[in-house]
């Protein structure tokens, strides 16, 4: 843990505008979450006691223990209602670290708002890693790319945590979810603070185990701790990437820091294999971590822990650190155009090919998991052309109005969850074929759900209007006049992809209205479908939960604020001049030193047609589906023919399952473990060396047949061979 | 006549040896390396002839300790018997690993 | 004392040599341990008769004494003790493969010793320029070994004390019959 008084050491000779200041406690936002996460880590040593009846059958009479109305949120039927002792010292400490190192955040944010620092400003807290050339710090950056993230994380932070506040009231394991929700915004910080690529990899890995720990959170049921396996060993294929990425940079650039990098990143070639496998092998991690193809199959998956952390963790923060990344490397990714492109394509089909998924999932978490794999393609579209600060935008307001969805969401599985527990059902409280027509027990829920439903779908003024607007007008900028253009990737040239690129963003923005709008007309609208014993326990959230859900309605709404489109005067693109000092060299260089400007009546145009599909889908969306005819879970048919496909996912769980899994589990069954460990280590090796030994025991003992005869045959042959040794020589 | 004395020698000793692999008796297996000891007995005193009187000094030195482990033999062997009331070696194996 | 050995010499030590081999042909071929032990005493006496022919007198008398006279009086007598002098009870001498096998062993090992002391030790055999026949006259028999015994190998000597000492009291302590504790 660095101490206060621990010297502060500049990066540069010149005394940085910002040394001295409030910027030099930046140590402080990290650790304020590490030390929510030790005191809620040891109160979690404290076991629960048990409130609710030992038999959960007993639950069926409802209103015997009615006072313990707040029942467990997630829908595992055989988990009993226990509030732990220290629920109300966790309750407390848990968000007031994250509160406060949102205060500690903003007032740094603050002072690098007033200070105009063109450097980063790198406050080291101890040398890490010193052998031969490698230098690593212990370092935290403050620029502007980092703060804007740590603001993210830690103000959505704070709010998700309040609202887990009543989600997981009365979960056994309250602590211990705060100790790992802390220690994951620890991480986190660590992730986005960190001066270099090493140190930033060591949140990477952190935040991994975190997800890991929090996917399989009710890890007495199998799949839930298998969801969480298969998060971590998918992210440990993007981390091999993330490796040998880091490998390449420094045995080309021998540094690993942030600063260092950028100042040297020139001596690489721009388009040279070099820096173009460092790009793909950067993105192969990013790939991982956010979830795009091939490697997002376990983003969905990781829906099965709390919902309030599928919010943080696998839509605001965690899988957002792949788009941080390709922007932090905004020096590299420019260099390689080939890499740029290969970001683009591959977030573009994942945006596309998740949307889709999504418009055949039941389960409403489901949907938001897919939602969020397809607009983090459009992140990675984004960046992959160059307009990091257009990426970023899309990752601030998509943090906002999927946060809000995510927590709407839980709001909303709270609820059906509480109902269906009351009766003793045991109903999907996830499938929103048992829900429908919520909007009268959930009004906040609701109109707030709503307000983020039309943010992601792009109807202006809501935020997701506008980052998603940047990022297709970057993309049809760019495929007229930038050195992506230029390239070429495949053979294909790079103004066609481009434009490819362009027409796939749109058509998922297209799906996108359409899967957003299903899912609320199926759990807001039409006829209720849980039931009518249910009916009368349906009711909205406490205001613990409802509070954290209006502010994100907030932000959802006016997050567009940050950076309006350039016509729109001097209040325009704030965010994007506020990144320059970061991105805005290797944007430069992307676009060929100009500022992508399109003219007014081309973007006007690009406008148009964004928000009409929108629209359009919207519009489709209510003219064709009828959430009056739809059958709760139990009673609805098999879907067929293409729907059933989608349904599936494309059957690419299968697909791995088959090509991947399958093989590598009959390769390890039969040769690595039968073979190699059973048969060659165990069986030659282990017990061979013990066989031999006995084999040659036995022999001996054979020979010490205590016959004093056979001795003297022995004794005599080896005089004979002795002697005879003696005559040959 | 020395090389005469050192094949009968030879002789001797290989006739005691071929009884040690034959026979099974403890106390005729004890006699043939006695026979072999006196194989050993016989080159001693034939090159005491060329060498010296030595030779003759290290025969008598042989038969103490051919009579000290006579009479150690011996004992064992009487031990032995009594033991098992045998002294063929087919049916002894005390010695057995 | 011929300084080359004549006829009646060179009869007498090969006769008394064949005696040796066929006694002890005779020795190693009896069932009888008794028949053995008196053949093996005839080994004996022909050898001191050798050790004699060779100018080791006080050899060939202890031969005589201690071999023959107490050693195999000795060993005669365990075999009567033990009463094992019915060849019948003991299927004492191997079968006819063993008896092959020990009879090629013993071949090949004569044929080694033969060609060991031809080709290695031949120099050494050779009579030298002027060969020790005994010692001083004067001395006479015993003093002739008497003489080294008890001045180079005084040391040997009173340790072959000991060790008979303690074959002794082994011998007792091995032979004692065991009372109960």
């Amino acid at each position: 843990m660095p101490m206060p008084g621990l010297p502060v050491q500049e990066a540069a000779g010149a005394a940085h505008p910002l040394a001295g200041t409030f910027a030099e406690w930046i140590w402080l936002v990290p650790v304020l979450p590490f030390v929510g996460f030790v005191i809620n880590g040891l109160l979690s040593l404290v076991p629960a006691t048990r409130l609710g009846p030992a038999d959960p059958s007993e639950g069926g009479d409802g209103h015997a223990h009615v006072e313990h109305a707040g029942g467990t949120a997630h829908d595992d039927a055989h988990h009993h209602p226990a509030r732990h002792p220290y629920a109300r010292l966790v309750s407390l400490i848990g968000p007031a670290v994250l509160a406060l190192a949102f205060a500690v955040t903003a007032g740094i944010f603050g002072v690098l708002a007033g200070a105009h620092a063109e450097a980063p400003f790198v406050r080291t807290l101890f040398p890490w890693i010193v052998t031969g050339s490698l230098h690593i710090d212990a370092a935290l950056q403050v620029d502007q790319l980092s703060m804007v993230m740590a603001m993210v994380v830690t103000g959505v932070g704070f709010l998700i945590h309040v609202f887990s506040v009543g989600y997981m009231q009365d979960d056994p394991g309250y602590p211990r979810y705060f100790a790992y929700l802390n220690l994951f915004v620890f991480f986190m910080l660590v992730l986005v603070l960190g001066a270099s690529y090493p140190v930033l990899f060591v949140g990477w890995e952190g935040v991994g185990l975190c997800s890991y720990l929090l996917i399989g959170y009710w890890y007495s049921d199998k799949a839930n701790a298998d969801a969480g396996k298969k998060a971590f060993v998918m992210n440990r294929i993007g981390d091999f990437g993330f490796l040998v990425a880091m490998f390449l940079l420094f045995a080309h650039l021998g540094t690993l820091d942030f600063v260092g990098v950028g100042s040297r990143a020139s001596q690489l070639t721009e388009g040279g294999a070099v820096v173009t496998a460092i790009g793909l092998f950067f993105f192969l991690g990013c790939a991982g971590k956010s979830a795009q193809i091939p490697l997002y199959t376990w983003l969905p998956d990781a829906m099965a822990g709390p919902t309030p952390v599928s919010a943080l963790i696998h839509a605001a923060t965690m899988v957002t650190a792949g788009v941080y990344l390709v922007a932090r490397s905004a020096v590299l990714f420019s260099l390689t155009p080939v890499a740029s492109l290969t970001v683009a394509l591959i977030g573009a089909i994942t945006a596309i090919f998740a949307a889709t998924i999504g418009l055949k999932q039941w389960d409403i978490k489901k949907v938001l998991a897919y939602s969020t794999v397809s607009q983090l393609g459009y992140m990675f579209i984004g960046v992959g052309v160059g307009a990091y600060a257009a990426g970023v935008f899309h990752l601030l307001t998509h943090a906002f109005f999927k946060a809000l969805l995510f927590l709407g969401s839980g709001s909303v599985i709270f609820a059906m969850h509480r109902a269906l527990h009351h009766t003793g059902s045991h109903a999907d409280a996830q499938d929103m074929r048992n829900m429908g027509g919520l909007r009268a027990y959930l009004p906040w829920t609701f109109g707030l759900m709503w307000i983020a439903t039309l943010a992601i779908a792009g109807i202006p003024p809501f935020s997701g209007f506008f980052s998603k607007d940047e990022i297709l007008a970057s993309v049809f900028a760019r495929a007229s006049h930038s050195t992506l253009a230029d390239a070429s990737l495949l053979g294909i040239p790079g103004s066609a992809l481009l434009m490819v690129i362009y027409v796939l963003g749109l058509a998922a923005a297209l799906l996108t209205a359409i899967y957003m709008t299903r899912m609320m007309l199926y759990t807001f609208h039409g006829p209720n479908r849980t039931g009518e014993a249910e009916r009368a326990h349906l009711g909205e959230a406490p205001w613990v939960m409802t509070g954290p859900l209006v502010v994100l309605g907030v932000l959802s709404v006016a997050g567009g604020l940050l950076n309006l489109p350039a016509f729109m005067g001097s209040l325009s693109q704030t965010l994007h001049h506020w990144l320059e000092p970061v991105t805005g060299e290797a944007a430069l260089r992307i676009t060929q030193g100009e500022e992508a400007h399109l003219a007014l009546g081309t973007e006007g145009a690009l406008i148009g047609i964004a928000v009409l599909i929108a629209v359009g889908g919207i519009v489709y969306a209510f003219m064709r589906l009828k959430p009056a005819v739809l059958l709760p879970k139990d009673q609805s048919p098999e879907a067929h023919g293409f729907e059933r496909v989608l349904e599936h996912k494309y059957y690419v769980d299968e697909i791995y399952d088959r090509t991947v899994v399958k093989p590598v589990v009959g390769i390890s069954t039969r040769i690595l473990w039968k073979g190699m460990d059973a048969g060659l280590i165990d069986g030659l090796l282990v017990n061979g060396s013990g066989y031999l030994m006995r084999g040659l025991g036995w022999m001996g003992a054979r020979l010490q047949s205590g016959q004093v005869g056979t001795y003297a045959w022995v004794l005599v042959i080896g005089v004979l061979a002795v002697l005879g040794a003696f005559s040959i020589s | 006549m020395i090389p005469e004395a050192l094949a009968l020698s030879a002789v001797l000793f290989t006739i005691g040896t071929i009884g040690v692999l034959t026979r099974r008796n403890a106390i005729v297996i004890f006699m043939c390396v006695e026979l072999m000891l006196n194989a050993v007995n016989l080159t001693f005193v034939a090159l005491s002839k060329l060498y010296g009187v030595t030779g003759q000094v290290f025969v008598v030195f042989v038969m103490t300790v051919a009579a000290a482990e006579a009479a150690v033999g011996l004992a064992i062997i009487i031990a032995i018997f009594r033991h098992g009331q045998t002294v063929n070696l087919k049916n002894i194996n005390l010695l057995k690993g | 004392m011929p300084q080359s050995p004549g006829l009646f010499y060179q009869v007498h030590f090969y006769l008394f040599g064949l005696l040796a081999i066929a006694s002890a042909l005779a020795f190693v071929t009896r069932k009888s341990p008794v028949a053995a032990a008196l053949w093996l005493v005839s080994v004996m006496f022909n050898l001191a008769a050798l050790y004699v022919m060779m100018d080791a007198h006080f050899v060939g008398a202890i031969q005589v004494l201690v071999y023959a006279g107490a050693i195999m009086v000795v060993f005669l007598f365990v075999v009567m003790l033990l009463n094992l002098g019915h060849p019948d009870e003991l299927s004492d001498i191997r079968g006819r493969w063993g008896r092959l096998a020990a009879g090629g062993v013993g071949l090949a090992l004569l044929a080694q010793i033969m060609v060991l002391a031809r080709t290695r030790f031949a120099p050494e055999l050779q009579v030298p320029a002027n060969p020790v026949f005994g010692g001083p006259p004067d001395r006479g028999a015993v003093g002739t070994v008497a003489q080294p015994l008890f001045t180079e190998h005084l040391l040997a000597f009173e340790l072959t004390s000991i060790l008979l000492l303690a074959a002794i009291v082994g011998a007792v302590a091995i032979g004692k019959r065991r009372t109960a504790p």
